[in-house]
């Protein structure tokens, strides 16, 4: 292990550990909103929205996300009928195509993760609510969904640790996070596997964080 | 449409015969991983802490870090360790170990780790009286673990060895490294020769749809079969 | 008793499944990424200016040879991992990759150029034909000036580990923003998208790339050759002392770099390289 290369690549794997980072919190933002819309959708009564949804969530756990950036990325730059559209100014940005991907891939899990956890609701809180008078718009948001949200903690821990493993998967549309940086590095100095564990070890180190975070959460909201 | 016909025109012939390859990469890698989940399972739920430890290093760090990562680690690192390994023993030259197996070996880690706290999760769960009673029958422990234990450890850790299969499956995309032909890199050729990246990785989700979907029905079939009498 | 079936198995057919080649034969690698250096034809198979050359050698060289497919960006760490034994991919000769590997005598050069799409404006560029970085003076300093304006904040695409992002990331253009890729068809892919105002490679990719494409990719710009660009390409090898001078390992490399200098000679000699060159460049590239 050369303590010399860790030290002259420390200042950019830092700026790549920000970059993914970014990449993580925009996508799981994104993700949570899409991952409450189509677990939503999923609940209701009509056959072809719920469908609607579940092929969502199909398509989206059962490919590789691999393919799903590759599509968004090299597929859409390709049609140059959109390169004149407004959506260009978006999907020009690799940064962007990135975050796309990464959230309706996120998206589409996240609405697996809540909808169980809906489902897992015992009726009998519904029913508590109705009979106190109180409308539907208001148990669903103010109780189903923070029920759903506290059930969800350790399937939606694990789903943040999946996505930042996912955004590795940056790289491959040039975007320099810490795999793309690794990759640059490794390509000026020669040296793969030491390259490869510092960045195995700057990933480990955030998954222990969210991990440790995941716990704190579900301690402090264990008893409501 | 003729851009994936067989013959030589179409891609249609390298791209079937990639899905097998994606196929047969899956599988290997899967039983591989059933292989180290073997030896690591009994290790996470052995009374030493030491044992512990180093099942628990295997699984955190495997699952924690970017599979991409693991998979150039494994390619850098794991014929070069065993070309050290020979060189202690007087053998010089190169060991080939074919690309196939190294992308199957780097997946197989991967899914090895994730095997394996099913495969703990699935014994944890098996009722305490199980052991109990082939404790108090005199069953040696060896005997029993493969009679009694493993068949039930079996019936619950389907669906969830269900999930690592899916994870298995979608992970051989990346292993295009190793230059395995598998979907993602066939499709890759193919869109960089006819400049059609849109069609050809379109078509790809499309062959992993299909995978996904036949994978499932089977699944759901043996998890039928191994469910019977419950 | 299945279990055990089931591992007996496994073992059994990884060491069916390695081989280990005769020692005799030369293994060289090639990106298959690369026309009309190394590209790969619709079937598969390796096939370009490179491949054929490395065959012709390995005749000259009265020894068997097989030519492995790898990916650019693992090329040096596998070369210097035994997977292989020489490196005919287009590789440069430059002092950085000296540092870990060495290099037979040239047999070829390219040139690199910047490239856009039809229409930019970056096209006419008042430049010289060619400057050579090694070379320096007045004209080289002129033109990386009217380069680095013309190309100001723009970005500019490239395939990563490679000669032209060295020289775009030196600052010998000043800042711009270089976006790296894995294979020289994603940069072109991407220059056609216009997600890169330009990109910089070989010449001659270029030239390849508009030619079966069909797409309107110019040339702009200067040629560039020396410096960062290296001094022409040649075969990668390991060093001798890698796995030291006095080892049985050092002194094949040692040995295997004389008999490919010898070779080339040998080529360069029968007009081989230049008749190879001719065929797949359209002009005589030998060196």
């Amino acid at each position: 292990m050369d303590l010399e290369l860790i030290i002259t690549s420390f200042p950019k794997l830092l700026s790549a550990t920000l970059v993914t980072l970014k990449l993580l919190s925009a996508s799981l933002f994104f993700g949570l909103f899409l991952g409450l819309f189509f677990a939503i959708l999923r609940l209701n009564k009509n056959k072809l929205i719920r469908g609607f949804a579940y092929g969502y969530s199909y398509v989206f756990r059962g490919t590789p996300l691999l393919v799903q950036i590759f599509i968004i990325y090299f597929g859409l730059g390709q049609i140059e009928y959109l390169r004149t559209t407004f959506l260009w100014v978006i999907l020009k940005e690799p940064y962007w195509c990135a975050i796309i991907a990464f959230s309706l891939n996120t998206g589409a899990y996240t609405s697996e993760i809540l909808r169980s956890a809906f489902e897992t609701i015992k009726p009998g809180v519904i029913e508590a609510g109705r009979s106190l008078g109180l409308n539907k718009v208001f148990i669903f948001t103010k109780i189903q969904i923070p029920i759903a949200i506290k059930q969800s903690l350790p399937a939606y821990g694990n789903e943040i640790i999946l996505m930042l493993k996912g955004t590795s998967l940056a790289s491959t549309v040039t975007l320099l996070d810490i795999t793309g940086v690794a990759k640059f590095i490794i390509s000026t100095t020669f040296r793969p596997i030491e390259v490869f564990i510092i960045a195995g070890s700057i990933y480990l180190f955030i998954t222990f964080l969210v991990h440790n975070l995941i716990k704190y959460l579900e301690k402090k909201y264990r008893y409501q | 449409m003729d851009l994936i016909s067989f013959g030589d025109n179409g891609w249609g012939d390298e791209l079937f015969v990639a899905t097998l390859m994606t196929i047969a990469v899956a599988i290997t890698a899967m039983l591989i991983g059933f292989l180290f989940a073997l030896i690591f399972t009994p290790l996470k739920l052995s009374k030493y802490k030491f044992l512990n430890l180093i099942s628990n290093f295997y699984t955190t760090v495997v699952r924690g870090v970017p599979e991409l990562l693991v998979i150039y680690l494994f390619f850098f690192g794991g014929s070069g360790s065993i070309m050290y390994v020979a060189q202690i023993f007087g053998y010089y030259d190169y060991i080939e170990i074919n690309s196939f197996l190294t992308g199957a070996i780097s997946i197989g880690i991967i899914s090895g780790a994730y095997s394996t706290e099913v495969f703990r999760g699935a014994i944890q769960s098996i009722d305490k009286g199980q052991f109990e009673a082939c404790h108090v029958l005199g069953i040696k422990k060896y005997i029993y673990f493969f009679k009694v234990i493993m068949p039930q450890m079996l019936r619950l850790a389907i669906p969830n060895l269900s999930n690592v299969w899916q994870i298995t499956l979608k992970d051989t995309s990346l292993i295009s490294v190793t230059g395995l032909v598998e979907i993602m890199r066939q499709s890759y050729i193919a869109a960089g020769s006819t400049r059609d990246p849109l069609f050809f990785y379109s078509f790809a989700a499309l062959l992993y749809l299909m995978l996904t979907y036949l994978s499932m029905k089977f699944i759901n079939r043996v998890e039928k079969k191994y469910s019977r009498g419950y | 008793m299945k279990l055990k079936k089931i591992i007996l198995s496994v073992f059994a057919s990884l060491f069916l499944f390695s081989s280990t080649l005769s020692a005799d034969t030369i293994r060289i690698a090639t990106e298959g990424a690369y026309p009309p250096w190394n590209s790969k034809s619709e079937d598969g198979k390796l096939i370009g200016f490179e491949v054929e050359l490395a065959n012709w050698l390995c005749i000259y060289m009265e020894r068997d040879c097989k030519i492995v497919e790898q990916d650019w960006d693992g090329m040096i760490p596998a070369l210097r991992m035994r997977k292989y034994d020489a490196i005919m991919a287009g590789m440069s000769i430059t002092d950085e990759r000296k540092k870990v590997i060495t290099f037979s005598q040239g047999y070829a050069d390219e040139v690199a150029s910047l490239a856009v799409m039809k229409g930019s404006d970056l096209e006419g560029m008042s430049t010289p034909e060619g400057i050579n970085l090694s070379l320096g003076g007045k004209d080289v300093k002129a033109a990386l000036k009217t380069l680095t304006g013309a190309l100001a904040g723009k970005t500019v695409c490239t395939q990563t580990g490679t000669i032209h992002q060295n020289f775009l990331e030196s600052g010998d253009v000043g800042s711009i923003d270089v976006r790296t890729y894995k294979t020289q068809d994603e940069v072109n892919l991407d220059l056609t998208a216009g997600r890169c105002d330009a990109a910089l490679a070989a010449a001659v990719a270029f030239t390849d790339y508009a030619d079966k494409s069909g797409k309107d990719v110019v040339l702009v710009g200067p040629t560039f050759s020396g410096g960062h660009f290296g001094n022409g390409v040649g075969v990668g090898l390991r060093q001798e002392a890698q796995f030291g001078s006095d080892s049985a390992l050092g002194k094949r490399d040692a040995q295997l770099l004389k008999d490919f200098n010898k070779a080339i000679d040998k080529a360069r000699s029968a007009g081989k390289i230049s008749e190879l060159a001719t065929k797949w460049f359209g002009f005589d590239a030998s060196m």
